[in-house]
């Protein structure tokens, strides 16, 4: 189980480090071709972060209302509350404002900037279907992700795919239509070294948005592994959630609250269409069965 | 050059700080995690006089379990040591388990919504008194294991710092199955 939470904690170390990587090349290329990398990098920075915080900022806000959640009262859900407030205890996190959507289809999120305004909601669906301890597995993965801080994690990936879209946007305009700015130094210097850097450059500019995209899936599929790692390390009972992934994914019914906007932050994927080698690639959530044996491996 | 020298003899104070200040944080998360135990503990003593009156509502005559379950409770709070406590919470699991073993027999109780929060309550606050225990246990974990790792454990030795020990049921009663009669 520690084993399990090390690697995943590495792996997406390693992504961001792509990420980064990724930026370092495409304001290396911004710079041989338009002289302007550092100051079109705080500018992509910029402009990519301001969005992203206020987005961040409010994200408990705005995906509650989004997906028509409402407050659950300690009256009304004594049994969610009891849950809630018990792993928060194992986490040693203050507990979290618990939310409820009404639909049968059984899912649950966790939203919130930091762990003190940190939200989780679930489905009536989720709390009729599961029992106590498969319940505890999942409220536990939601838990996780609060205290692991992904939704920060999240914000600052979708800065840097805003800054790759930025920058790669820049060099291409430049390309087509800032040919003069061109360095004169490169004049003279071997005109084939030029184009097929102008080459890379152009391609490395096409594709970075793409790869951004898929980089910032493979971290959000890294993340729900740790968060199911983390969930066994607050129950210390990674059955009770593998039995839960199992029902959540024999329920076929997709939640109609949710869109594609949303569909990441919920345990399972709520869309419901997910075949073929491609959306495995572009999913934002590992196979359920792939979840499963992870937990089990335990 | 001399300011190269300041720059790293800086960084090195800042590590050096930065390290005794995690060893009181990890430290204290210790203290914090035990005292939270006590909390959970308190709030399910708290529980019982209401759940017992609940009870009595509908089953007078049942007076020898709601004796043993008052007495039970009262040593529980009055406990001095740990081994102490921890017989005493096994009297009182057993106890309660006799009290809902009654409840069976009261339909109307079985019914009654203030009887079902409590049992919600009772649930809820046992798994939370697990939680607790099991938080501090963790705690102690990264306490001792930053304890025992270099190079933190220098400064340990140098300023004193304790392991502190697991919370462990010591108690061959406790970990055994517990009796519930129905007589």
């Amino acid at each position: 189980m520690f084993e399990q939470i090390s690697e995943n904690k590495f792996k997406s170390g390693l992504l961001v480090f792509c990420f980064i990587v990724l930026i370092f090349m495409l304001v290396w290329v911004l710079q041989y071709l338009m002289g302007m990398g550092t100051a079109g990098f705080i500018l992509a920075l910029a402009i990519a972060s301001l969005s992203a915080f206020i987005s961040y900022w409010a994200s408990d806000k705005i995906v509650l209302t989004i997906s028509r959640a409402r407050p659950a009262s300690k009256e009304e859900y004594p049994y969610l509350y009891n849950v809630v407030e018990g792993l928060a205890i194992a986490a040693g996190n203050p507990v979290p404002k618990c939310y409820v959507i009404d639909d049968t289809a059984p899912n649950a999120f966790a939203t919130g900037r930091n762990p003190k305004n940190s939200v989780i909601c679930v489905t009536t669906g989720l709390l009729q279907k599961l029992n106590r301890v498969e319940l505890e597995g999942v409220i536990g993965h939601e838990m996780s992700h609060i205290k692991n801080y992904d939704i920060l994690l999240q914000t600052l990936t979708v800065v840097m795919i805003g800054v790759v879209a930025l920058l790669s946007d820049w060099i291409l305009r430049g390309v087509f239509w800032g040919g003069g700015r061109r360095r004169s130094s490169s004049r003279g210097k071997g005109n084939s070294l030029v184009l097929v850097l102008l080459a890379v450059g152009l391609v490395l500019a096409i594709l970075s948005p793409i790869i951004s995209q898929l980089i910032r899936l493979a971290i959000s599929r890294r993340r729900e592994f740790l968060a199911d790692a983390s969930s066994a390390q607050l129950t210390r009972y990674p059955a009770g959630l593998a039995s839960a992934l199992r029902k959540l994914s024999s329920d076929t019914e997709p939640l109609e609250a949710a869109n594609k906007a949303t569909a990441h932050l919920y345990i399972v994927n709520p869309l419901k269409n997910l075949k073929g080698f491609v959306n495995k690639l572009f999913s934002t959530h590992p196979p359920i069965e792939d979840r499963i044996a992870a937990l089990e491996k335990m | 050059m001399v300011i190269g020298v300041l720059i790293i003899f800086g960084l090195l104070i800042l590590f050096l700080v930065g390290m005794y200040n995690s060893l009181v944080v990890l430290r204290n998360r210790c203290d914090n995690g035990w005292a939270q135990v006590d909390v959970q503990l308190r709030r399910r003593y708290d529980l019982i006089p209401n759940l017992v009156e609940t009870v009595k509502g509908y089953a007078k005559h049942e007076r020898e379990v709601f004796e043993k379950v008052t007495q039970a409770r009262t040593q529980a709070i009055n406990a001095g040591t740990v081994k102490d406590q921890g017989a005493a919470e096994n009297m009182l699991q057993g106890a309660l388990k006799s009290l809902f073993a009654v409840a069976e027999n009261y339909p109307e109780l079985k019914a009654n919504q203030n009887f079902l929060m409590l049992q919600e309550e009772l649930a809820g606050t046992e798994s939370k008194v697990a939680y607790s225990r099991q938080f501090y246990n963790d705690s102690v974990m990264k306490y001792n294991t930053r304890l025992q790792t270099f190079p933190s454990n220098v400064m340990a030795g140098m300023f004193g710092f304790k392991e502190r020990e697991y919370f462990v049921v010591t108690e061959a009663e406790a970990k055994g199955p517990v009796k519930v009669s129905f007589s």
